[in-house]
C-alpha cells in the first residue's frame, strides 16, 4: 500500500499542514497586527539581549579597567562638569515621548483624530531630539575624544565597539519609529483609519514603548553599571 | 474589552508616567551620588525592572490582555537567561585566563583632566 499510494500519502501531509495552519482557529483575541507587531517585537528583544550580552561577556572579560561612562557622559554647563546629565535628559525625552504615545492610543480609540493626530506628532518630535542628542553625543565622542570600535583613550579598548553597537541600533530603531509614527499621524489626519479602526495606533504605539523599553535596559547596563 | 481595543481611564496612563519619571531620577540619582558595589548594582536594577514592569504592564497594556498572548510573549526570553549565565561563566573563564598569561593592564591615563583612569 505504501507503495503505490505514495505520491498521494505524501500530498495528504501537504494538506495536512496547510489545513493545519490555515484552518479556522483563532489563537490570539486581538488585532492581527497587534499580534504581529507583538512577535516582530520578541523578536527585537533577543537581537537586543545578545547585543547586551555580548557587552556583558566582552566587559568581564577585559582585563583593562572598563571607561568609566559618568565622566565619559557628563557635561558642563559653564561650570563643573555633572556625571552623566546628557543620558539623564535623553532618558527623561524618551519617558516624555511614551506618555505623549499612551494618551495618543487612548484618544485614538476615542477616535479624537485631532488631538491623536498632534500627540503623535509631539511624540515625533521627542523622539527626533532624541536622536538629535545621540547624534551629538556620538560627535563629541568620535571627534573630540577619539572612540573608535577598536581603540579608546579611556581603558578598555572593546567600549568602542559595544557602544557604538548597542546605542546605534537603538538609534536606528528610534529613527524608524519617528519615520513610522510621523506617517501614522498624517493617516490619522486624514481620516485613513475611519473604517479600519484605530488600532494602528496602539500598534505603533507598541513599538514605540518597546523602543523606551530597551533604553530602561541600556541606560542600566551600559551607562550606570 | 479585546474587540473593542485597549480602553481605560487616563488618570492610570498620568500616574504610571509621573512613576516613570521619579523612577529615573531615582536611578539617575544612585550615579550622581556614586553609590558603589552591592548597593548601587541592586539600586539600579530594581529601579530598572520597576521601570520595565510598568512600561510593559500599562503602556503596552500587557495587564488587560490574555494569557495566551501573555505567555507567548514574556515565556520565551527566559531562555535568554541561560545565554546571559552561560556568557558570564565564559566571561569569567577568559578573564582569568587572560590575567594569567598576559597579566592585567593599567588603562591609559588622558591628559585633559575628566576622564583620567581609576581604578576599579
Amino acid at each position: 500500500m505504501a507503495q503505490s499510494s505514495g505520491e498521494a500519502a505524501a500530498s495528504d501531509v501537504v494538506t495536512d499542514l496547510v489545513t493545519d495552519w490555515a484552518a479556522e482557529k483563532e489563537v490570539f483575541k486581538v488585532h492581527w497586527g497587534k499580534a504581529m507587531m507583538w512577535i516582530f517585537l520578541l523578536s527585537d528583544t533577543f537581537i537586543f539581549t545578545s547585543f547586551l550580552t555580548g557587552y556583558m561577556k566582552v566587559r568581564i572579560s577585559s582585563t583593562m579597567p572598563w571607561p568609566n561612562s559618568s565622566e565619559i557622559f557628563a557635561l558642563s554647563f559653564g561650570g563643573e562638569p555633572i556625571p552623566l546629565i546628557l543620558i539623564a535628559i535623553m532618558t527623561f525625552i524618551l519617558i516624555t515621548s511614551s506618555g505623549t504615545m499612551a494618551l495618543a492610543v487612548n484618544y485614538g480609540y476615542r477616535k479624537e483624530r485631532g488631538k491623536t493626530a498632534v500627540l503623535l506628532f509631539i511624540t515625533a518630535a521627542f523622539g527626533l531630539t532624541f536622536v538629535g542628542m545621540q547624534a551629538f553625543e556620538w560627535t563629541k565622542l568620535i571627534v573630540d575624544e577619539g572612540v573608535r570600535p577598536w581603540s579608546n583613550p579611556f581603558g578598555a579598548p572593546q567600549f568602542g565597539a559595544c557602544f557604538f553597537m548597542i546605542t546605534g541600533f537603538h538609534g536606528g530603531h528610534v529613527s524608524g519609529g519617528v519615520i513610522y509614527l510621523t506617517y501614522v499621524a498624517i493617516g490619522v489626519l486624514n481620516g485613513r483609519y475611519e473604517k479600519k479602526g484605530y488600532d494602528i495606533v496602539e500598534i505603533c504605539g507598541l513599538y514605540w514603548h518597546f523602543v523606551d523599553l530597551v533604553w530602561v535596559f541600556i541606560f542600566a547596563f551600559f551607562y550606570l553599571w | 474589552m479585546a474587540a473593542e481595543g485597549q480602553q481605560h481611564p487616563l488618570s492610570i496612563y498620568i500616574w504610571i508616567w509621573i512613576l516613570l519619571f521619579i523612577l529615573s531620577t531615582f536611578s539617575y540619582l544612585v550615579d550622581y551620588f556614586q553609590l558603589q558595589g552591592y548597593l548601587r548594582w541592586n539600586l539600579i536594577l530594581i529601579f530598572m525592572m520597576l521601570k520595565a514592569g510598568f512600561i510593559v504592564a500599562i503602556f503596552m497594556h500587557m495587564a488587560w490582555e490574555r494569557l495566551a498572548l501573555i505567555t507567548a510573549i514574556l515565556v520565551p526570553p527566559v531562555a535568554l537567561l541561560v545565554l546571559i549565565g552561560l556568557m558570564s561563566i565564559e566571561g569569567d573563564y577568559t578573564y582569568i585566563a587572560r590575567a594569567k598569561f598576559f597579566g592585567v593592564e593599567e588603562a591609559p591615563v588622558v591628559e585633559h583632566g575628566h576622564a583620567t583612569a581609576k581604578e576599579h
